[in-house]
């Protein structure tokens, strides 16, 4: 191990970081069922694509399980009543975001009676034809439970129409500090097992490659031990290295195959997902629950007690905290409130926002985790182009941001970024660089947008002028007809009676 | 300007660090050079001390000037960053052990304020602060600039104390017994009056074996083999890469050994050349620079073989015996092309930055 | 001596006839700078900036008539980007700008009398007689050039809200050193 670690420097491309994991114990805490809140809050948008619609009127009775939004457009996914009570708003809310916008959600008391709606549970799951089982996830709801929220039955559709061979099931949990994936394994290994066959099921691959990173050797013998009999579902660790659970790092380092830029996993043949969704899918499945709870991550210096607790959806984190034991001295010292994991997780401005989701973690951070200190100008070492996935040049892209050249930044790659946090872990200047990426992103979609609505406009105004100079001529046509008639209908009297005298 | 933008204060993530920090990148690197340095004091005595201190005061002296100048708020701060200590440390390696104040105090500016300041300070300029300094004062100082001293433990006369030192440091001319020349400017001296280097070399008069460092030069010239124990402690503990090292040192050596294997009589042997002269320091304190070396693996390679070729042509061919601050000074100008040139492959795509192509698959 | 003068004279002299050609044969119709211009702004010709349209304003703009702050509803990022494209300084802090703003119909005091819509240039509001109308948000051009037809007052200009698709996270204060960075 010294000796490794000594000819580390020698050895060849060293992509990521590998930061101290902080993961234990709370991955070693015994899981904690949290009980039911009295309100939860159910943004309308809870995974990538178009918000839900509620479906619900204020003082309306549902029960637990029943749909509360259904989804809208092609990428998006319904919302489910966490338990069984009545809607007691539709408001808007702080969302689970750094912005600290809100954004529109459905708030139900609970009635504690918590009793499932009509579940339409199947006993003989591997019978459902590969359709079926993805009309099942998406009535569910279910999506990536990474993080990245992405709808589940969306993939699993696109990956049966591209005929993926390999699923790669997610179990890596590169972040630091978060281990519900780890806890998801070690005490729900036979039904993710389960779930990753009706995934391979559904997608029609024949084989199934469940990376973990080989800092989780007790998730690595339970899925081994669920796993045993079934020769499509193989347990492969992986080194620990952050960022090993990014997709195409993941899919690069299970395959060796690597994603072309700009394209999915699919394009190789291969489908991502998490075992958190793999474990829902499950129950969506087979006991025809949709997705109500998750595992989520306590963890930070600052909680009293680390470790995983199951949440229902639309739980404040303060109840979570609440729930858990609280923050050290009440929250004294704590310097910032995560979401997700550290490295890639999102600043919420306190604690009154709902577990979505995409929830993974709920991070209390002190000054030296977050580790916020002033930026100094960079010196060029180059230890954030040695650290990053992508093999881009974080210096070079953040310096063309920072002087507004964004177009600059995009030829060098900045699309290829995927925000993955190494280049500023790495940092000696403590450069926020992927700050400066989000924010290049953020500003090229908006100059789209703009760009995009400034063509309307332009439309608008050109049509609204051609509509103009069309009424304009058409009363001028009308008025001239009119007249032409007034004329034909006196020239028509006179012949009339020119006629008439003729007769 | 954009009220979308407008908002609190809002961090994107990572919400961890490392904790590396530039001030420790600097102190590792310090501390890499302590043993050569405390090695050459003793060499060479007091004067040597005292021109370090002296070297690393103007550096920081100009820095201070240049930063109250520019406005900057937070002085103190941005002084010990160790930035300006380094390149003046750097700079008192290069500088003949018995150098007087006024080379300390010229190198110190046109280290800190022309090469660096100018540029727009700490991770903006184009060439290595130290060698321009070094170099700048080499051609226009020639003669305090190659005034070596032979080591005084070798010594019959005794070292001078600390007040004689003082003097010495102060321009007291220094007595011709104690100067030497250093082991290449010998080589080059000889060989330009016509004697070949296997006379040179067997002969009397040469200077004592390179490798034990007890020979005429800088500090950074004499203790090669604690410089490179310095590199390595570097190397190990990740503040630089082997790259671009090995790179310069196979650039120096692989040309040497042929021209040494083809004439021996004109050409000096790859380990004269390897421990001779800056090669340890340059390649490991010098190329090794953050701002002024490429920021890929491959680029450091080719920039730390071309450094090495551009010495050993300077060596073997130039006029000067040492041609190491101006190799590197060379490769800083190319750095930039370098780094436009070599840059890493970005995961999915090929070197030209298209997509990689869809593999053949089966059913598709 | 008098071979170099002459050279230099002969060589001064022809290329000042080759620009004066060249100026004579490639001459530009029209300042192209106004083209661009008028693409950057917002291009439904409300008139608030006294000109007829965003066409002629551009080029008052170009002749120095018109200061590049004079269009409302591109506000300051549109008189930034003028400026910066013109190469003028400007002080934006006299800009008074809130940010984009669209106009809200007060549906309480809407008496569908129709006025608001006919001066709308981009056709955003919608409505017929005696009936509620409304403001598309997506097609307002934030010009208010309805707010004064509007009898009853309903109709108010209101900043566009900012939604969590909208928001774009904020670029890094630079604040090592204290130093101007550019």
């Amino acid at each position: 191990m010294r000796l490794t670690r000594l000819l580390k420097p020698f050895s060849g491309r060293d992509w990521g970081i590998h930061p101290d994991d902080h993961k234990r114990p709370a991955a070693d805490a015994p899981l904690r069922v949290m009980p039911l809140p009295a309100r939860l809050y159910l943004p309308v948008q809870q995974h990538l694509g178009g918000a839900a619609r509620p479906t619900v009127v204020v003082g309306q009775k549902v029960r637990k399980g029943e749909r509360i939004a259904d989804a809208q457009g092609m990428v998006s996914a319904p919302i489910h009543a966490p338990t069984s009570g009545t809607v007691v708003a539709v408001t808007d809310i702080t969302a689970p975001h750094p912005s600290g916008l809100s954004l529109p959600a459905i708030v139900i008391e609970a009635d504690g009676d918590d009793v499932w709606g009509t579940l339409s549970p199947c006993p003989r799951p591997f019978e459902l034809a590969p359709q079926t089982i993805s009309e099942r996830v998406y009535a569910a709801g279910i999506v990536g439970m990474g993080g990245a929220a992405f709808p589940a039955a969306v993939k699993l559709d696109g990956a049966a129409r591209a005929r993926v061979d390999t699923l790669v099931i997610n179990g890596g949990e590169c972040e630091p500090y978060l281990s519900c994936d780890d806890r998801q394994m070690r005490d729900f290994a036979d039904e993710v097992v389960e779930g990753i066959r009706l995934m391979l099921r559904a997608t029609g691959a024949t084989s199934a490659l469940v990376g973990i990173e080989d800092n989780k050797p007790e998730a690595i013998a339970a899925m081994r031990t669920a796993a045993a009999g079934h020769d499509c579902v193989r347990i492969r660790p992986v080194p620990a290295r952050y960022p090993m659970g990014s997709e195409k790092q993941l899919v690069q380092v299970l395959t060796g195959v690597e994603v072309p830029a700009e394209g999915l996993p699919a394009d190789i043949g291969v489908v991502v997902h998490n075992v958190g969704t793999a474990r829902a899918v499950r129950a969506a499945v087979v006991e025809g629950k949709p997705l109500v709870s998750r595992l989520v991550t306590l963890n930070g210096n600052c909680m009293n007690a680390p470790g995983n607790v199951e949440v229902r959806l639309g739980t404040l984190a303060e109840d979570v905290i609440a729930f858990a034991g609280g923050l050290k001295g009440d929250g004294l010292g704590l310097a910032r409130r995560v979401l997700g994991g550290p490295m890639m997780g999102l600043q919420v401005p306190h604690w009154r926002v709902p577990v979505v989701k995409g929830t993974s973690g709920i991070l209390a951070l002190d000054a030296d985790e977050a580790a916020a200190r002033q930026s100094h100008p960079c010196i060029r070492c180059g230890r954030c182009v040695q650290a990053c996935p992508m093999g881009l040049l974080p210096l070079e892209m953040s310096a063309r941001i920072r002087n507004d050249a964004l177009t600059d930044a995009v030829d060098l790659g900045l699309k290829d970024c995927i925000a993955c946090g190494c280049c500023a872990y790495v940092c000696p200047s403590r450069i926020p660089l992927v700050q400066y990426f989000v924010h290049a992103k953020g500003e090229l979609s908006r100059q789209d947008r703009n760009r995009l609505r400034n063509e309307a406009t332009k439309r608008l105004a050109q049509q609204r002028t051609d509509r103009l100079a069309r009424e304009a001529r058409e009363k001028a046509e009308a008025a001239a007809r009119r007249r032409a008639e007034r004329e034909a209908k006196a020239a028509a009297k006179t012949d009339t009676a020119t006629a008439g005298e003729s007769a | 300007m954009n009220p979308l933008t407008q908002g609190a204060a809002t961090v994107a993530s990572p919400h961890a660090h490392g904790g590396n920090s530039v001030a420790r990148c600097m102190l590792d690197v310090q501390l890499a050079l302590t043993p050569a340095t405390l090695f050459g004091f003793w060499l060479y005595g007091w004067p040597a001390f005292i021109l370090w201190v002296g070297t690393i005061a103007a550096c920081l002296f100009w820095e201070a000037v240049c930063l109250r100048l520019q406005g900057v708020g937070r002085v103190r701060e941005t002084l010990f960053d160790g930035s300006a200590a380094l390149t003046g440390w750097l700079l008192a390696m290069t500088l003949p052990p018995w150098a007087p104040w006024w080379l300390a105090v010229v190198g110190g500016f046109i280290a800190i304020v022309i090469g660096k300041q100018v540029f727009g300070g700490l991770g903006q300029n184009v060439f290595n602060p130290a060698m321009v300094a070094r170099v700048a004062l080499l051609v226009s100082f020639p003669l305090p600039m190659t005034a070596w001293i032979s080591p005084l433990p070798l010594h019959a006369l005794p070292a001078p104390e600390l007040l004689d030192s003082l003097r010495i440091f102060l321009g007291a001319p220094i007595p011709d017994a104690m100067t030497s020349a250093t082991w290449l400017g010998h080589a080059k001296t000889e060989l330009m009056r016509g004697v070949d280097l296997l006379q040179v070399t067997g002969s009397d008069t040469a200077p004592p074996l390179p490798w034990t460092g007890l020979r005429a030069g800088s500090l950074g010239e004499s203790s090669a083999v604690l410089l490179l124990a310095g590199g390595l402690y570097l190397i190990v503990r990740g503040v630089i890469s082997w790259h671009a090292p090995l790179a310069l040192l196979a650039g120096l050596a692989l040309p040497a050994l042929i021209g040494h294997s083809l004439d021996p009589a004109r050409y000096l042997a790859p380990s004269v050349h390897l421990l001779g002269g800056g090669a340890m320091l340059g390649a490991f304190f010098i190329a090794t620079d953050y701002v002024t070396s490429p920021n890929t693996r491959s680029g450091q390679l080719v920039f730390g073989f071309g450094i090495g070729l551009i010495a050993w042509i300077i060596r073997s061919w130039g006029g000067y015996p040492e041609g190491m601050g101006f190799a590197v000074l060379l490769m800083n100008a190319l750095t930039p092309i370098l780094d436009r040139f070599v840059k890493p492959r970005v995961l999915g795509r090929d070197r030209r930055g298209r997509p990689l192509d869809l593999p053949e698959r089966e059913g598709t | 001596m008098l071979a170099a003068v002459s050279s230099l004279a002969l060589l001064g002299a022809a290329l000042g006839l080759l620009l004066g050609a060249a100026s004579r044969w490639l001459r530009v119709e029209g300042n192209p700078i106004v083209d661009e211009l008028t693409d950057m702004m917002p291009g439904s010709n409300c008139g608030q900036c006294g000109f007829p349209g965003c066409g002629k304003a551009a080029e008052a703009i170009i002749d120095g008539t018109a200061p590049p702050t004079c269009c409302p509803p591109g506000g300051k990022p549109l008189a930034a980007a003028i400026a910066a494209k013109l190469g003028l300084t400007l002080d934006l802090t006299t800009v008074a700008d809130e940010g984009p703003k669209v106009a809200v119909v007060a549906e309480e005091l809407c008496i569908g009398c129709c006025r608001c819509s006919k001066v709308c240039p981009t056709d955003a509001i919608i409505g017929a007689a005696k009936q509620i109308h409304n403001v598309m948000r997506d097609a307002c051009t934030g010009c208010s050039n309805c707010i004064e037809k509007c009898p009853t007052d309903a109709l108010a200009m209101r900043p566009t809200p900012i939604t969590l698709q909208h928001w774009v996270m904020p670029k890094p204060a630079l604040h090592y050193r204290g130093m101007p960075c550019a």
